[in-house]
């Protein structure tokens, strides 16, 4: 597919009618949030856009946000938005490797400079740079270098956009995420840079780049393209909130969008996964629902092409599109109460002299403990980390 | 038929109600009403609503099958159906894995995805022209 031709063109090209380029167009307005009414806008933007070049870089990360996107089986909408940009460097699907990759980096960087769309899943860690390389170049390296050509940069996952589980705590590689790394070390000249990135730096703004964050772990496939395709269509970034999410997707939180709401303002609550409440579809927010404090749109984007997210399979809201969901005092645990019995945990804590962390390991597991000697069921209290 | 509760959720075990399908109806019937009066259409994507287990079936239930009935294979297969209310259409796009992609209620004379498209008349005409040339 020849990088010149338009969007429309590329479709056309692989078959697709106008009637099919139409249909493209109204599930893309879809998949944007954006009112059936905009379709012929898309559809005369689209025909004209061009494929932009894609840089997609992955550091500390588990491969899951490249998964939620490429495992749809072609051709989705989100395939042929995939198929239509011209994705030049990937880390995990690209076959070549080690300094073969990055000369298509770099060739990649040399001839969109400006003008490429940088895609990152992964932090950043910058206590210890060991802990993630790629061809020898430290993560942070290669982000300032490539971030310096970027037109946007498009932090994919809650790793890039807020640090996610390896800036948990004790966050022992030292993560950042792309935002704050950018930010503190914008300044900074990377150790290691190519000769592509000497001929053009000069006087690159990189703490001020426009930066996307598209947090979920994994953030919902159509979200990712859905940023892509407004990129593609409008040529600009969607509005975002203050925390730089797309507010099409994130100006909600799920609870109001969800629907097990009326059950909450019935103040009609399920109290264990398998009482009546459970049953009956009732609010989770008891069992730990994090939806009030959410703010994503799995309540009606929905997982595996519409099919259902997990209150809808009758589990709470994780929260994993807010920034240090997993340092959250526990997932099973409703947001109103406090996290632990203090009065309980500072016993054991003087009594074995130990730090409250390993208190607090020693409850849970003496909670087991009987649970297991009376033949109890374990509830949720059972299911928080041991400490 | 669901009913309600006084609490007004649902009152069958696993079902649940979001009381969104009652006032979906009264805007689609806003919405015909104007296409009468002025001819202004409306699209409503179905996806962009809270819906709860088996709510779009319900609006499909309520909305019925009318006359016309279309298959479109673009980009996989699409449905459209008149509802039982002329001018009501229920929009159904899957792709070739039979995923739904989207699903709309438009309210229109005839949506436009079923009328032939100019830029694929002219591919047509080009390529019968072609074909009888041979």
């Amino acid at each position: 597919m020849s990088k010149d031709q338009t969007i429309g063109e590329a479709l056309r090209a692989r078959g697709v009618s106008r009637r099919g380029f139409l249909k493209f167009c109204a599930a893309t307005a879809s998949m944007m949030a954006l009112p059936p009414s905009m379709v012929p806008v898309i559809a005369a933007a689209l025909e004209k856009a061009s494929r932009p070049s894609v840089i997609w870089m992955s550091f500390q990360e588990c491969t899951g946000c490249t998964e939620s996107l490429t495992r749809s089986h072609s051709p989705t909408v989100e395939g042929l938005i995939f198929d239509t940009i011209s994705l030049d460097y990937h880390h995990t699907l690209q076959a070549a490797s080690g300094a073969a990759a990055e000369a298509a980096r770099e060739a990649a960087m040399e001839e969109n400079w400006g003008k490429y769309i940088l895609v990152v899943d992964g932090s950043i860690p910058v206590g210890d740079p060991g802990y993630s390389t790629i061809a020898g170049i430290s993560n942070m390296d290669m982000l300032l270098e490539t971030a310096a050509g970027a037109a946007a940069i498009v932090s994919v996952g809650s790793c890039a956009a807020f640090g996610g589980i390896p800036h948990a705590d004790p966050n022992p590689t030292g993560a950042l995420s792309v935002r704050d790394l950018l930010q503190q070390y914008g300044d900074r000249k990377p150790d290691t840079h190519s000769a592509v990135y000497t001929a053009h730096s000069t006087d690159v703004d990189v703490k001020n780049k426009p930066i996307i964050n598209v947090p979920g772990c994994p953030p919902i496939p159509v979200v990712i393209t859905g940023v892509l395709a407004h990129f593609l269509t409008f040529g600009t970034i969607p509005e975002l909130d203050e925390l730089g999410r797309p507010m099409a997707y994130y100006g909600k939180s799920i609870h109001d969008r969800c629907y097990r709401r009326p059950y909450y303002d019935k103040g009609l609550f399920a109290e264990t996964f398998d009482d009546e409440g459970a049953k009956k579809g009732w609010c989770l927010y008891k069992l730990g629902c994090k939806g009030p404090t959410t703010y994503n749109a799995c309540a009606t984007t929905k997982w595996n092409e519409g099919t259902s997210f997990p209150i809808e399979a009758g589990h709470p809201c994780l929260g994993c599109s807010e920034p240090d969901f997993w340092d959250g005092g526990g997932f099973y645990k409703a947001i109103s109460t406090s996290t632990e019995d203090i009065s309980r945990t500072a016993v054991y804590a003087i009594g074995a002299g130990a730090a409250a962390g390993v208190a607090l390991g020693a409850l849970n597991r003496a909670k087991k403990t009987r649970a297991v000697k009376a033949h109890q069921k374990v509830g949720i209290d059972d299911l928080e980390k041991d400490g | 038929m669901q009913t309600q509760t006084e609490s007004g959720c649902s009152a069958t075990p696993g079902k649940v109600v979001t009381g969104n399908v009652i006032p979906l109806l009264h805007e689609v019937r806003h919405a015909l009403q104007q296409l009468l009066d002025s001819g202004q259409e409306m699209v409503i994507d179905l996806r962009s609503i809270p819906m709860g287990p088996g709510e779009e079936d319900r609006i499909a239930e309520q909305l019925g099958r009318g006359e016309v009935q279309a298959r479109l294979s673009a980009l996989g297969p699409s449905e459209v159906v008149e509802t039982r209310y002329p001018g009501v259409w229920l929009v159904t796009h899957h792709n070739n894995d039979g995923e739904i992609i989207g699903k709309f209620i438009e309210v229109c004379v005839i949506p436009r995805l079923v009328t032939a498209q100019h830029e694929d008349i002219r591919a047509g005409l080009q390529a019968l022209s072609v074909q009888l040339a041979e």
